[in-house]
């Protein structure tokens, strides 16, 4: 009805379609705040990340020593609240006499960055390629899923840790390892609800009307997948962090000085005896954010796509 | 019929197999730095000529498809060739480290359906309860948390702060066994030496659990959201409405279809074990093959972490192998 009255101004239609989507938008805004108050949880999780990005953004500014400046007179300090603790250092120092908050704090931005990176390069790679392999089919699906299958026959850490064997540590190279599996889970997931959307309805609709296979990918069918991608998205984000971490352990991953957790709990574990906080206290720092993470993620899950529960 | 299945099961690993082995072989010669260099590195002064022998015994020299031959080859006997920095056959390396690490991933397997199996059941049967969402918060932290992390705390917390368990290593310098398999506690059991089995097993319990805690905390959470989907079914409530004691109905009806889903899972945690265990037996000191592998890439030994990546990915397909056959027994609708 609407329609007819704006006429065939293409301005004012493209003008109304946007404000109709905003007005969608705004209402599933609303409606996904409301069920995230409902979950306590999940909006704990999403505020402790919060939290973590903005003291990663901000370490510079929030940190009252720098990350490698080390003082040999104050090694191995403990926390404030310990016996011999010095309030000038909260959290106590390491090996070198460093802060250990502040290199908790920025080893925060290694792992955002890493578990960012990684996941976000894989969803673009799994969603494209997912996208098109689930949609037209033939031959380069074939291929593509074969080599997701030989993938797969790999444990993760294993082939993370074979392919950082070969490239060397680094923080380019960690990503390159990471990514070079992960984008397999995206490319299934998306493949997967590729090839259930295309036989729907609004699928034929759309081929009807003569959209290109393109805008039939793009604005037809993405947009319905789009939520699952965005929960396993969350959720490998805290398996990504948690990889990066056990690789920078082992000497594979992020490299010292650069404070990442892994490799400051594996410094740690030198002292443990002495001084158990360089080694706890990081890995402490990793389960907070890494439980926010899955909180969070666990209750997108439960909003935006209530089958993905079976695991 | 089923043995027809299996059998063509069995025949679809084969390809994946060569695909992995073309894999690890393209990225290991692939990657930079001359072997022979690596390998004399600490050698001191050997002369071009000799250098190039060594390429040929190698058959670094031939073109890089005969030397993918070649190398298949050779894998299907199970020779993965010499170690650069040991100078022994990697098979031989790989199989004297192979028993510790079987042992730790027996160990953690254990641990982790002996807490989850319980917790699973009483959970879904307790569902809501106390018990259940204690529980599942603990399984929520178990899989959040790094494996190595946990060991750290383990050993802070039950050999430096109680002193009950040892911190390092398979058996304590003062203990002797002869090793017959290379498995301490089944060595020890052969030979009746009661202070080696006690010792060995004292040894495997704080890495079993780092390296389990994981593994246990996912299947507890399928199994029990699987029991719960399983009570709800027709077959409960008519074996319920039957007067079968409750305690049947759970075990035989709901259990066995609730295994299902959980026996993938279980499938799948293989793979977290095999990787889990180079950090773990990195944190405690466990001879395993992980151990040899992660000093194996720090030296740029090649056909060591080849041979050991292989055998890893070999070991993770053969469980889905056998998930697979164990899914036509518990569930014969499907065909695999």
């Amino acid at each position: 009805m609407e329609r007819t009255r704006i006429g065939a101004d293409w301005t004012a239609q493209l003008l109304y379609s946007l404000r109709v989507r905003l007005r969608v938008m705004r209402r599933n805004a609303a409606g996904f705040w409301l069920e995230l108050r409902r979950r306590p949880l999940a909006l704990l999780g999403g505020l402790v990340v919060l939290a973590y990005v903005l003291a990663a953004i901000f370490a510079p500014q929030i940190t009252v020593h720098g990350p490698a400046q080390g003082n040999l007179r104050m090694r191995l300090l403990p926390p404030a609240w310990a016996e011999g603790g010095n309030p000038d250092y909260p959290l106590g120092t390491d090996e070198q006499g460093r802060d250990l908050l502040t290199r908790i704090i920025y080893g925060a931005r290694v792992s955002l960055i890493v578990g960012l990176l990684a996941v976000g390069i894989s969803v673009g790679v799994g969603l494209t390629l997912g996208a098109f392999a689930g949609y037209y089919r033939g031959p380069l699906d074939q291929l593509l899923s074969r080599f997701a299958d030989l993938l797969l026959a790999f444990p993760f850490l294993i082939f993370a840790i074979g392919v950082m064997a070969f490239l060397g540590p680094g923080f380019t190279n960690l990503i390159m390892a990471l990514t070079f599996k992960e984008w397999v889970e995206f490319f299934r997931l998306v493949r997967g609800e590729m090839l259930a959307e295309k036989t729907k309805e609004y699928v034929e609709a759309a081929k009807v009307v003569g959209q290109s296979n393109r805008a039939i990918i793009g604005s037809e069918i993405l947009p319905n997948i789009v939520q699952s991608v965005l929960v396993m998205g969350t959720l490998r984000m805290g398996t990504m962090i948690i990889m990066e971490a056990s690789l920078s352990f082992l000497g594979l991953g992020i490299q010292p000085p650069t404070p990442a957790w892994g490799s400051m709990i594996a410094s740690g574990r030198d002292y443990m005896l002495s001084a158990w906080w360089t080694s706890t206290l990081p890995g402490v720092a990793l389960l907070i954010l890494v439980l926010s993470i899955n909180l969070l993620g666990e209750g997108l899950r439960d909003i935006l796509d209530p089958r993905l529960k079976v695991e | 019929m089923r043995g027809l299945k299996i059998l063509e099961r069995i025949l679809i690993t084969i390809p994946i197999m060569l695909g992995v082995a073309i894999v690890v072989f393209l990225f290991m010669r692939l990657s930079p730095g001359d072997p022979v260099d690596i390998m004399m590195g600490q050698g001191g002064t050997v002369s071009a000529g000799e250098m190039e022998q060594l390429r040929k015994e190698f058959n670094l020299d031939k073109p890089l498809h005969t030397q993918l031959w070649l190398f298949l080859r050779d894998a299907v006997r199970g020779d993965f060739g010499y170690s650069y920095t040991q100078k022994r056959p990697v098979g031989e390396l790989v199989g004297d480290r192979l028993p510790a690490t079987i042992e730790l991933a027996a160990g953690a397997m254990l641990f982790a359906l002996l807490v989850a199996v319980p917790i699973g059941i009483i959970s879904a049967v307790r569902q809501h309860s106390m018990l259940d969402q204690a529980s599942m918060a603990g399984a929520f932290v178990g899989i959040s948390m790094p494996a190595f992390w946990l060991g750290i705390i383990l050993i802070l917390l039950f050999s430096v702060r109680l002193d009950l368990l040892p911190v390092q290593g398979r058996l304590s310098y003062d203990v002797q066994l002869d090793q017959v398999t290379g498995f301490f506690v089944l060595d020890s059991l052969l030979a009746g030496n009661w202070r080696a089995l006690g010792d060995s097993i004292k040894h495997l319990v704080l890495p079993s659990i780092s390296l389990g805690a994981a593994p246990a905390a996912i299947i507890a959470r399928v199994l029990r959201s699987s029991m719960v989907e399983a009570l709800r079914q027709d077959y409960v409530t008519l074996g319920r409405a039957k007067g079968q004691v409750e305690f049947l109905v759970v075990m035989k009806h709901a259990l066995r279809n609730a295994l299902i889903p959980t026996v993938t899972v279980i499938g799948l945690q293989v793979g977290v074990l095999l990787g889990g265990n180079m950090i773990v037996e990195t944190v405690f000191g466990w001879p395993g093959l992980g151990r040899l592998v992660v000093r194996a890439i720090f030296v740029r030994d090649f056909p060591l972490v080849q041979g050991a990546v292989m055998v890893y990915a070999f070991t993770f397909a053969m469980a889905n192998l056998v998930v697979d056959v164990l899914y036509t027994y518990l569930n014969p609708k499907i065909t695999l």
